[in-house]
């Protein structure tokens, strides 16, 4: 592994003489600078999808962090009598660490981005609000749900779980999406450039006869096409990542919390690998053009 | 060095070449003739290896040419030194950069053997060519490029086909002075060509035989040439 990686380096160092014996090719350089180029770019994008999806998946897992909530609407008469009994169901509920019954001030608070400031809590009839904290066997939900519904008619369980948890297997799901779509990247760029050293090797088999008759070995003329292409798309890449991470930088800034999108754009160590697509797609470059090298010229009498 | 044993070879059904047995001893002086189309080009291409007889046996250094895998029909054909008769050179590379080519494909640093290759150079009276692209030279010219490319991994054995095809009597002579000098050296020389009087001058200076291809098979020439 890390003679290849030498290999590799050595291969990107400068223009030996063993490249001057094959002649500069006009289209399939452009065509691989472009390929090379565009496709970085939309694995930038794909790669900020994966690494955001990711985050979402794992803010929102353990925002999952087992509380549930127990709401209760009752006439105002009933509203003391069914708080304790829901207090009583849930104490001897197996499962369930702690209930407390949200005061006026907290619901007040939990309202107002809703309502605003003036909302008069006292004066409107505002279910009660109990918190549920779980231990972390957690508790049976229908069970429960049932076993309120007899004790205190008014009272409802809302269970965040039920709701977030599609949430973050769609996340999930996501981020596999993101990673998909870089391997599709990398196997449209690999077929790319195939067709590519194809159409090079094509366009020189004179020279590589020449080459052969001299007592070249295949490896020897191989690599005088892998340095060329490998040279190309390492910095058709580069300057495709280049112009994808301006591009998101340039993206509208969506503040800190403001739900799915947030964090769309690289964070922290999201940025650490930006690096790595030019270098992902010289890999590619070098063991396409050198399958194809090696297979054409192998089929060669 | 190059043995052939009842080699045939035919392009499609029919052979070209037929019960072809022969052997280049080292250090001998062989010349091939025949009339045109008789298959002098194919005879020497079965000897370096670009074709594989189609019945019988080609042996080039000891070893079974359908036995060798690419790489070591690369690895011995840097022991023959071939001049071909179209004299291929890589046109975007200076004629000195073409003569050096067998350097760089064997892994050698041509720059460090920049002093042998001018000596080669102005072996051959190319020295004023050097930086001139193949398609600038004349036909003798090329052919002494090709000779001079031909020699320069110093090969055991020296492939020329028809190289004096397209040049004066004058530069002919030049040319052969130097496969003589060659195979003075001690290198084995096999030269195909239907330029009896070239075999004739050849004669007077070294002890070459004549081979013939007539009626598809591999004859001796008789003494009257
Ligand atoms: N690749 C090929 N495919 C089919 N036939 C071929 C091929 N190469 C040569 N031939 C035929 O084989 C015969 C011998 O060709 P070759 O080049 O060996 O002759 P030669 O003796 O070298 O002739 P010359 O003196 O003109 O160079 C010719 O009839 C030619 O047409
Ligand atoms: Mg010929």
């Amino acid at each position: 592994m890390i003679g290849r990686v030498a290999g590799l380096a050595d291969l990107l160092k400068g223009d030996g003489s063993a490249d001057r014996v094959v002649p500069p090719s006009g289209f399939t350089a452009h065509l691989t600078l472009f390929t090379a180029g565009a496709m970085a770019f939309l694995t930038v994008f794909a790669l900020a999808l994966s690494l955001a999806a990711g985050q979402l998946a794992d803010r929102w897992e353990s925002e999952l962090a087992r509380t549930a909530t127990v709401r209760i609407s009752a006439p105002e008469a009933q509203m003391a009598t069914q708080t304790a009994a829901v207090l009583e169901v849930l104490r001897t509920t197996p499962g369930i660490a702690g209930a407390r019954v949200l005061d006026a001030a907290e619901q007040a608070a939990l309202l107002e981005p809703w309502f605003g400031p003036e909302l008069p809590v006292d004066s409107l009839p505002i279910p009660r609000l109990v918190e549920v904290t779980e231990t972390g066997a957690g508790y049976d939900g229908d069970g429960l749900r049932l076993r309120l519904a007899a004790e205190a008619p008014g009272a409802v369980l809302d269970d965040h779980t039920r709701w977030r948890r599609p949430l973050v297997r769609a996340a999930d799901r996501m981020r596999l999406v993101g990673y998909l779509a870089i391997g599709l990247i990398a196997a449209s760029t690999a077929a790319m450039i195939t067709l590519a050293a194809r159409a090079a090797l094509a366009a020189n088999a004179r020279v590589i006869e020449v080459l052969r008759l001299v007592g070249a070995q295949d490896v020897y003329i191989a690599r005088a096409f892998v340095r060329r292409f490998t040279r190309r798309a390492l910095s058709g890449a580069a300057a495709g990542t280049v112009a994808g991470a301006v591009m998101m930088l340039l993206l509208p800034d969506m503040g800190g919390d403001s739900g799915f999108l947030a964090g769309l754009g690289f964070s922290g160590w999201g940025w650490a690998w930006l690096p790595a697509i030019p270098l992902l797609a010289a890999g590619v470059a070098f063991w396409a053009t050198r399958a194809a090298a090696l297979r054409v010229l192998g089929g060669l009498t | 060095m190059i043995e052939l044993d009842e080699a045939a070879y035919s392009y499609n059904s029919d052979d070209l070449l037929a019960g072809m047995t022969l052997q280049l001893a080292p250090g001998s002086f062989h010349f091939l003739t025949g009339p045109s189309g008789a298959g002098k080009t194919t005879f020497l291409k079965l000897c370096y290896m670009e074709l594989m007889p189609t019945r019988g046996a080609v042996r080039v250094f000891g070893t079974d040419v359908r036995a060798m895998s690419r790489d070591a029909v690369a690895l011995n054909r840097r022991r023959i030194g071939i001049v071909h008769q179209d004299c291929q050179f890589l046109d975007h590379l200076s004629v000195a950069e073409n003569v050096a080519l067998p350097l760089a494909v064997s892994g050698r640093d041509p720059s460090s053997e920049a002093g042998n290759i001018d000596e080669l150079m102005a072996w051959v009276g190319l020295d004023g060519r050097r930086g001139a692209r193949p398609p600038e030279l004349s036909g003798g010219e090329r052919q002494r490029a090709a000779l001079a490319r031909a020699v320069v991994l110093s090969p055991d054995v020296i492939l020329a086909d028809e190289p004096t095809g397209n040049i004066d009597w004058d530069m002919a002579q030049r040319l052969l002075r130097l496969l003589v000098e060659l195979n003075r050296m001690g290198k084995t020389v096999l030269v195909a060509t239907h330029d009896l009087n070239l075999i004739r001058a050849a004669k007077a200076q070294v002890a070459a035989r004549v081979l013939r291809i007539r009626d598809r098979r591999l004859q001796s020439a008789g003494a009257d040439l």
